[in-house]
């Protein structure tokens, strides 16, 4: 079993994630980040792997990215970033990024990546399910990978259940149907959609993302799915404070 | 079936789908579950047809260009775009969309321009309909294209800055779909050229294709054939070349040309002549060629004109490209100036920057006394005289040397 679903097993309530933009503030802040996070008590991390052109990211996860690249960082530093803590961290890691740059570097190429430092989830926002259907479900697998799809309140039912029967880790259940890092709070209207997400009795965990900033917006929306990802608010914290007390920013959401 | 339309997945080969988050797929859905039968309606043709007639001024001349003929030795034509309403091609896809989006309920347009063409041919058609209008163009283009941002604030649109990246083409197409994730219900979604994911680069193709339909008639009424030897067009996302080419692609006899722009050469790491620089890759929703590094990330893409200050061009042009059905030829920056001061003097007629690529190749090919070579002249130049009066004053500044 993947280490994700060990956790999933163990803990399947207040799951807490959290998003960081791989060499930001600063290009070898990676292992600091990844190891202040695990020993704040954060379930797993996403990896941001930084794009140009993030389509379905906010402005504050674009910034950063594009700092991050103009600090210098690529899909190469980032893996062997990774490789260099994998024996030390035991927190299990999904990569973000978007689908140009899996095939820019050769997907099978990037598969073999992924395992070798212990990634084993990936968020690949604009892969079509179909691509993932007809061609990389079967090259993701072999490499031990599963790919994570998006929900938002404008997914059809029927589709919801397609992306769940196609799920090995978690559905990404997008809060708010903007992008991420926009709004404040948790609306009526969002608790609705959680509930009627919630009546489909979908066999994967849901994690909340998208607008997730405070203990409030997360204890509320642990209250109907099984955990939250903190993007955007993490983002902003290590752009102002920088990476050395982490644990206050993650002590502050999940108590 | 044509080789060359997209098929019931929304390829052409191997090039085009729709990679987008699931934030927009139900808009995308929507969109293509509903554009062709909308487009085939009675109703919309009747209604599209009608405002290209009496409110864009269609059918638009194609021109016998003698001077232009003479010189380079061949018939060459110019298919005069540029007469349009509005200064371009841009407004049959605007005109054609406007009236998809009204049968589709939206209520609030947003669209994204370079050099503000697109925006302006938005901001007209929303003004005529009496819808919302927000066009997001980048910081530095909204510098650039002073003229055309005010057109705009007067037809009534908002101007929103893009202020990421390098701020012009590429910044306000990834802004204006930001917006439309935060506004999935109410909003569509303009695009401007036959870019995006599908349908769009079939659905704006289809909108353009209104320009090789006339060429065909009308070569036809001059000539006693509907088919030219050669068509030339610039390509940035590529939707005037779509156009052109449209009817023409499974006639294998009519020689296809894109011109790309080179900026200040292929080499010169200030290029966007995508074709000859880039690779396999997704942009904007959109499987095609584009210009990347070695981990997938965008480039930043030159070139004078910013119509075609693109670091993409749309699944159609790739597809045409790699089928070796179309030949990819460019033009520096220079080079379009100088075809820009040729047509002038020898025609009388100020052509866009854009359009002046597409000139730029003439002398670059091995033409033919009997040749017929159809130019599509996309627009026209009063929003480059900036650009020509530089230029204008670098020559005289040589003449008295």
């Amino acid at each position: 079993m993947s280490k994700i679903n060990q956790l999933f097993k163990e803990k399947p309530n207040r799951l807490c994630s959290v998003y960081f933009t791989s060499g930001y503030p600063n290009l070898n802040d990676t292992a600091t980040v990844i190891k202040g996070l695990e020993a704040a008590g954060v379930d797993f991390l996403e990896v941001g792997l930084p794009y140009s052109d993030p389509m379905a990211d906010g402005p504050t996860i674009q910034e950063s990215s594009s700092i991050a690249l103009k600090n210098g960082i690529n899909l190469d530093l980032i893996f062997n970033q990774l490789d260099e803590i994998k024996d030390e961290i035991n927190i299990p890691l999904v990569a973000m990024g978007y689908f140009n740059q899996v095939v820019r570097y050769g997907a099978e190429r990037f598969c073999k990546k992924c395992q070798s430092v212990g990634i084993e989830t990936l968020v690949l926002p604009d892969m079509p399910m179909i691509e993932y259907e007809n061609t990389y479900k079967a090259m993701f697998a072999e490499y031990g990978l599963s790919n994570v799809f998006l929900i938002t309140p404008q997914t059809s039912e029927e589709r919801i259940k397609k992306i769940d029967e196609m799920t090995d880790a978690f559905i990404y259940v997008v809060a708010s149907s903007s992008i991420t890092g926009a709004k404040g709070t948790i609306s009526d209207k969002q608790i609705a959609y959680f509930n009627r997400i919630k009546s489909y009795n979908l066999k994967s965990t849901l994690i909340a993302g998208f607008g997730i900033s405070s203990k409030d917006t997360f204890d509320t929306v642990c209250n109907h799915v099984n955990g939250a990802i903190i993007g955007s608010a993490f983002v902003k914290y290590v752009g102002t404070n920088g990476v050395d007390h982490i644990d206050a920013f993650v002590k502050d959401i999940i108590g | 079936m044509s080789k060359f339309q997209v098929d019931e997945h929304g390829y052409y080969g191997q090039f085009g789908g729709a990679y987008i988050p699931e934030l927009l797929y139900p808009n995308v859905k929507e969109l293509e579950d509903n554009y062709l039968e909308i487009i085939n309606s009675e109703a919309f043709q009747k209604e599209y047809l009608y405002l290209l007639k009496q409110y864009v001024g269609r059918p638009t001349p194609l021109y016998l260009a003698p001077n232009l003929s003479k010189k380079y030795g061949a018939h060459i034509y110019l298919k005069r775009e540029d007469l349009n309403h509005t200064g371009a091609h841009k407004v049959n896809n605007t005109i054609g969309q406007i009236l998809i989006a009204k049968h589709l309920g939206k209520k609030r347009i947003i669209a994204e321009t370079g050099a503000g063409q697109h925006g302006v041919a938005t901001a007209t058609v929303c003004a005529l309909m009496n819808l919302e209008c927000i066009v997001f163009m980048g910081e530095v283009d909204i510098k650039r294209q002073a003229p055309n941002v005010a057109r705009m604030k007067m037809l009534g649109a908002t101007v929103v800055a893009a202020t990421s990246g390098s701020k012009t083409l590429k910044d306000a197409t990834n802004e204006a779909i930001r917006d439309w994730i935060q506004h999935p219900e109410e909003t569509y979604y303009l695009i401007g050229s036959v870019v995006g994911p599908h349908p769009y680069p079939d659905m704006v193709a289809r909108l353009q294709a209104i320009i090789s339909e006339e060429i065909k008639w009308q070569l036809k009424e001059q000539t006693g054939k509907e088919n030219p030897d050669t068509i030339i067009a610039c390509v940035g996302g590529g939707s005037n070349a779509a156009g052109a080419f449209y009817h023409y692609m499974d006639d294998e006899e009519v020689a296809l040309v894109a011109v790309e722009a080179a900026g200040l050469g292929i080499n010169s790491g200030e290029s966007a002549a995508t074709s000859q620089l880039g690779q396999v890759g997704v942009i904007h929703g959109s499987k095609t060629i584009l210009m990347q590094d070695e981990y997938g990330q965008i480039t930043e893409p030159y070139s004078i004109s910013a119509g075609l200050d693109y670091p993409g061009v749309g699944p159609l042009h790739a597809h045409l490209f790699e089928s070796g059905r179309g030949t990819f030829m460019n033009a520096t920056d220079q080079e379009a100036l100088d075809a820009a001061f040729e047509l002038t003097e020898l025609e009388g007629i100020i052509p866009a920057l854009e359009s002046s690529h597409a000139l730029a190749v003439l002398g670059k090919m091995d033409l033919k006394k009997d040749q017929v070579v159809v130019i599509n002249l996309s627009g026209r130049g009063d929003k480059d005289l900036e650009t020509y009066i530089d230029e204008l004053e670098k020559r005289e500044a040589r003449k008295h040397e």
